[in-house]
């Protein structure tokens, strides 16, 4: 493809999302003259350059649009949602062909008939005016011309300008002819002579200030401009004024390219076209496809279009009596280039340019670092003022050439309106956009990344916020609905939000929606703020709206959003109110390219730590009274008022630890991920610099500690650490945690428990839980000694009996780790080759065939590896068949067995529960969740003296279970017992408040049988004396 | 090699020029356009975690290179290496890597008639890498496949 080809094809890309969203526009504002203005010239350039390219399917397709919008523009046709579609439709068809242009080189085959004659009907709707055709050929074969025949303004004429020309008061008498020419011709405004003359001091003495060279005077003559506009002057008049002043000028024997660097400061309409064709100059550097801010080019446009069209009504201008008046012509149009030409000092410049640009300054930046750390040591050497020197320029090259990456916001936002529009028509819904500060620039690297979230959130305003009119117009609101976008600086980052007032998210909605969807239970749910709760939102596999649209309710989408903002270092919040909307406000950094990071050193190696997400350095003596506490072998650090969690990083890295007794300090950096704080163990901190981040190597990316690479000042390489990453790898939960609280709870959704891992017999690993061990012991079995056939140990003062793990008594050898098992007085020892760790561990347990007689109550996923979880009441009654006589004895006896219904979801507490209830002379019956057990309460047959339920359940809760049959008469005095693994004063409140008689711990199997008895005796005893 | 030789060799039809390097006693060979700059022992920083093969990263005139331990990703005894080990530097998917070898010999121009595919003997994960080999007087030259080198590592990432 030639380059004219790939340029063309840029341009109009550009060009056509230009053209969606002002189209939308015009909808909205079908009389504003200049935004037709500027739809008309886009769709004339592109039918103009594709037919000089030979495209003709284009061409074609783009005159026929144009030929819509002439009509339009010359007020015979109105605008309608009809023909903006229509238009709207061409330009996608215009898509489609330049795609296929860039993938095959060439126009694809095929017929544009359908959107031709269709655009042909829509514009000769009305009488076609002949005239209309040529005018507008004749604008646009002036234009070229204008070009082709204008005096360069030459801005090196500037200097001294204003002494050539003859000083304040040769502007004085120009403006003074100008105004009074302006006011022969325009009657309209002869009663306006005060004005007038007001009008000629402020342009004489603005001019004169500032091309006498004054600091931003420029703005002086802008100012007063934007004041006429203000007063209703139209931007024809303006244009007038324009040409009287340039010719009065060149009356008073002003040269002629003078005159022209005169007029280039004479901008018709008040904006500030200088600055804003600077943020254009960036657009179009930095990135070939990207769209310049639409407003910007409109403005920017105005300062055209009067000019084009000003040249027609010139012929018939009266009084040109000037004898220069030739050569005025010439100025006037060159003045009319050089506002074309002011427009795009721009240059395309490919985008690995510029990032090969960035290296390279990059690597400038260091070799300077590196410079200035050796030239440290020497005060007075002869490179030191050069060195500043260098200093300097570097930091400015560094600085302009971020300044090339940034970007205007508004193009990340320039394909919503479009969207938004289509959006109204398939939902039948109205809606208003809004977008402020669409000129906040950020790294184009973070808007890449953001397009797609936001265009997600706006999808999802519009989808589920905002309600049908009718709907609204119920709940008393204006008809139209309305998503804002706004976005701003603070402090070192971009916020952006996005809101909508719509109905909400009620709380409600997203509780039902998480405990239906399993992301958490209704007891977590009670614990947390309403804040809390919203945040749900972002889970996987959350979505609220009721059925699946087109546009949005598949359940994927808002976790991937925050996925994506997370993974440019940013965090995203959503707040809801129920009837008044709802708010996403997402807080990006301004650019990833070169950050801040602390430098610490772990294991002998060095690492880099984005700044942002460390909040302080903690340094601990090891001496000092409050050092490091361990929770289950987990260090903590009680910093201030609240419990930090930490984690060494050498041990996450698989470092070496630092050799013991070398220094009696531990640094901690305390580190913030989303509302996770935690501390990260280091050997040493060093200062904090400022890098550049590369991307780690493709056979290193997978490891996700790591964000980037970077290389120090001094040249060596390090890799960058990712906060996110370490946090994830510290623990599954708190990634999701919204703070400290509900990591708790959510942890506690897996049911972990503390489990002993030991080895002993055959097989695997072996594990019990913890709580179910007295104490763990060590000793020589060659002094046990016999007792009948048990062998038996001297332990405290009494006789415990010792089993093996095969259920035998043990063997009489050797030193051995002993499980101690007590109840009471009673004990007995479980004999295990070796203790291998204590670990934390869900128990989701596989039963295993022939287990129980074996004495295994199955197996289970304990520290990645497959473990035999044994069932401790197998190896008691091994060791003494009286071991649960006691509850068996009394209050019950055979004849007066009692039924318990068990309903408890994790299938090792029920193998644990069942046999001991059993043995306890219990007729046990199981519920697996709270539905089934409601299932067979309501069953009628069956009858239970107590029901033992657990609380943390998936479906209905304990809670919930006891609070539904409390309110049945039958069950109404049923005996309850809650077990749950929590057991806090609040907890047994809860409990007692929503009908259970008891509260007990999960893993204390003999308080339960101690409670059971007494709950159940104290039903007999008011039974008895109600007899 | 002095020009006769290489003239001599011309004569024999279509040759390719090899940077030959050995790792253990084994001569490999890169074809030279593949390769970027062969350097002498390097700081490198070890990357925590990474692959075996993957020795850590260094910085070659600002662009960071991932360093490789051609033993390690050979399966040969590792001893005193890398310490000593030179570094050819090769570009793969826009990413400098370095092999790390433990001596980098001359430039080869190779007759392509002295060329033999892999005898089907060789062992598998030798197989993998190995585009073939060359006779040479007294030894043999194993053509190193840059893509199957770094490739698998990447994939077993």
């Amino acid at each position: 493809m030639d380059d004219l080809l790939k340029e063309f094809l840029a341009e109009t890309q550009e060009a056509l999302e230009m053209l969606d969203s002002e189209l939308v526009e015009l909808e909205q504002r079908p009389g504003d003259p200049q935004l037709l203005g500027s739809i008309f010239r886009i769709m004339h350039t592109i039918k103009g350059t594709c037919g000089f390219l030979g495209l003709p399917r284009l061409e074609f397709v783009a005159h026929a649009a144009e030929d819509v919008l002439g009509k339009i523009r010359d007020g015979e046709l109105v605008v309608t949602a009809q023909g903006v579609s229509l238009v709207l439709g061409a330009l996608d068809r215009i898509k489609e062909l330049i795609d296929a242009l860039g993938q095959l080189g060439e126009e694809p085959k095929g017929s544009d008939a359908d959107i031709i004659d269709d655009l042909h009907l829509l514009a000769s709707g009305d009488l076609p005016a002949e005239g209309a055709d040529d005018e507008e050929s004749f604008a646009a074969a002036v234009a070229p011309e204008v070009t082709a025949e204008a005096v360069v303004v030459d801005e090196s004429r500037l200097p001294g300008l204003y002494q050539r020309v003859g000083g304040a008061a040769v502007f004085d008498t120009a403006a003074e002819t100008a105004c009074s020419e302006l006011l022969s011709v325009a009657s309209d405004h002869a009663d306006a002579e005060t004005e007038m003359l007001n009008l000629q001091f402020a342009l004489a003495g603005a001019f004169a200030s500032a091309l006498s060279g004054k600091d931003g005077a420029s703005d002086d003559i802008d100012g007063v401009i934007a004041g006429l506009v203000n007063n209703g002057w139209s931007a024809n008049e303006l244009q007038l004024l324009r040409e009287g002043f340039g010719k009065a000028l060149g009356t008073l024997e002003v040269a002629e390219e003078d005159v022209a660097v005169v007029l280039s400061r004479f901008k018709v309409e008040g904006a500030p076209v200088a600055a804003v064709s600077n943020i254009v100059v960036l657009d179009d550097m930095v990135e070939d496809n990207d769209v310049p801010d639409m407003q910007v080019e409109a403005e920017v446009e105005v300062v055209k279009a009067p000019v084009a069209r000003a040249v027609p009504p010139k012929g018939a201008k009266p009084a040109k009596k000037a004898p220069k008046a030739e050569k005025v012509e010439d100025v006037d149009l060159s003045s009319a280039a050089a506002a074309v030409q002011a427009q795009p000092q721009t240059l395309r410049v490919n985008i690995n340019v510029l990032e090969n640009l960035m290296n390279m300054v990059s690597e400038l930046v260091l070799t300077r670092n590196q410079l200035l750390q050796t030239l440290r040591g020497f005060t007075d050497s002869p490179f030191s003022a050069p060195l500043q020197r260098l200093n300097q320029v570097t930091t400015e090259l560094q600085e302009s050439v971020m300044q090339t990456r940034m970007q205007p916001i508004g193009n990340a936002w320039s394909k919503l309106p479009r969207l938004v529009r289509d959006l109204t028509q398939e939902l039948g819904k109205k809606i208003e956009l809004v977008m402020t500060g669409a000129d906040t620039e950020l790294d184009r690297q973070i808007l890449e990344s953001i397009k797609d979230p936001l265009t997600h959130m706006v999808r999802n305003s519009a989808d589920h916020g905002l309600e049908l009119p009718e709907e609204r117009r119920e709940a008393g609101k204006a008809e139209c609905g309305r998503i804002l976008l706004d976005a701003r600086h603070e402090g070192g980052h971009i916020l952006v939000e996005v809101s909508d007032d719509g109905r909400g998210l009620p709380t409600s909605r997203i509780r039902a929606k998480v405990i239906q969807n399993g992301l958490a239970t209704e007891a977590q749910l009670e614990g947390m703020s309403e804040q809390q709760i919203q945040q749900f939102i972002f889970r996987p596999g959350f979505s609220t709206a009721a059925a699946v649209t087109s546009v949005s309710g598949r359940g994927v989408g808002m976790d991937v959003v925050r996925t994506n903002i997370e993974k440019i270092g940013g965090v995203i919040e959503f707040t809801s109110r129920e009837g008044q909307g709802s708010r996403f406000i997402i807080k990006i950094p301004l650019t990833l390219a070169i950050v801040s990071a602390l430098i610490v050193e772990c294991g002998g190696e060095r690492f880099a730590m984005p700044q942002s997400s460390v909040i302080e350095l903690v340094r601990i003596s090891k001496n000092s009274a409050k050092g490091v506490e361990l929770i289950n072998g987990h260090p903590v650090y009680r910093l201030r008022d609240r419990l930090l969690p930490l984690v060494a990083l050498n041990e996450m890295l698989g470092l070496d630890r630092k050799p013991e007794g070398e220094g009696n300090e531990l640094y901690v950096v305390v580190a913030q991920v989303g509302s996770f704080v935690f501390g990260i163990i280091v050997d040493r901190v060093f200062d904090t610099e400022e890098i550049v981040v590369k991307p780690a190597s493709r056979t290193l990316r997978h490891i996700s500690l790591f964000s980037g690479t970077t290389i120090l000042g001094d040249g060596s390489v390090i890799m960058i650490l990712d906060p996110n990453g370490i946090s994830a790898a510290t623990s599954e939960a708190t990634h999701e945690a919204v703070d400290d609280k509900v990591a708790a709870t959510v942890s506690s959704r897996h049911e972990t428990v503390s489990m002993l891992v030991f080895k002993a017999g055959s097989g695997g690993n072996k594990a019990v839980p913890l709580s179910l061990i007295a104490r763990l012991e060590e000793a020589d079995l060659s002094t046990a000694e016999f007792a009948g056939e048990r062998t038996v140990i001297q332990y405290r003062g009494g006789l415990m009996p010792l089993v093996g793990f095969d259920g035998l008594p043990a063997a009489r050898d050797g030193q051995h780790p002993i499980l101690v098992f007590a109840e009471g007085d009673r004990m007995c020892g479980l004999v295990v080759d070796e203790v291998v760790d204590i670990v934390e561990g869900s128990l989701d347990l596989q039963l295993v065939s022939g287990g129980a007689e074996r004495g295994l109550l199955g197996s289970s996923i304990i520290d990645g590896k497959s473990t035999d979880v044994i069932d401790t009441v197998h190896y008691l009654r091994q060791s003494d068949a009286a071991w649960f006589e006691l509850q068996t004895h009394e209050p019950f006896g055979s004849e007066s067995e009692r039924r318990v219904l068990l309903v408890e979801d994790s299938s090792f507490f029920r193998n644990l529960l069942m046999p001991m209830l059993k043995m306890a002379g219990y007729r046990v019956t199981i519920a697996e969740h709270a539905e089934a057990a409601l299932g067979i309460c309501n069953d009628g047959n069956e009858k239970f003296d107590i029901i033992v339920s657990d609380i943390e359940m998936p479906g209905l809760s304990g809670f919930d279970l006891a609070r539904t049959l409390r309110a049945d008469d039958k069950w109404k005095a049923t005996p309850m017992v809650a077990l749950s693994s929590h057991a806090s004063p609040q907890d047994f409140e809860r409990g007692r408040h929503a009908g259970f008689t008891e509260y007990v711990t999960k893993l204390d199997p003999k308080a339960l049988l101690t409670s059971l008895s007494r709950v159940l005796a104290a039903g007999d005893n008011e039974r008895e004396s109600a007899a | 090699m002095s020009a006769d030789i290489l003239k001599d060799m011309d004569d024999h039809g279509p040759t390719q020029d090899f940077v030959t390097m050995t790792v253990a006693g084994q001569a490999f060979g890169i074809p030279v356009l593949h390769v970027r700059d062969v350097l002498g022992p390097q700081r490198i920083t070890r990357v925590p975690l990474a692959p075996a093969e993957i020795e850590g990263s260094l910085n070659l005139r600002g662009r960071i290179v991932t360093a490789v331990n051609m033993r390690q990703r050979l399966q040969l005894p590792k001893s005193d290496f890398p310490e000593k080990a030179m570094a050819v530097v090769v570009e793969y998917e826009d990413e400098l890597y370095s092999l790390l070898v433990d001596e980098v010999g001359e430039v080869l121009r190779l007759c392509n008639s002295q060329r033999d595919n892999n005898p089907a003997t060789l062992d598998a994960k030798w197989r993998q890498i190995a585009d073939g080999l060359y006779r040479l007087e007294g030894s043999l030259l194993i053509v190193l496949n840059i893509a199957a080198v770094l490739g698998a590592i990447r994939a077993a990432a």
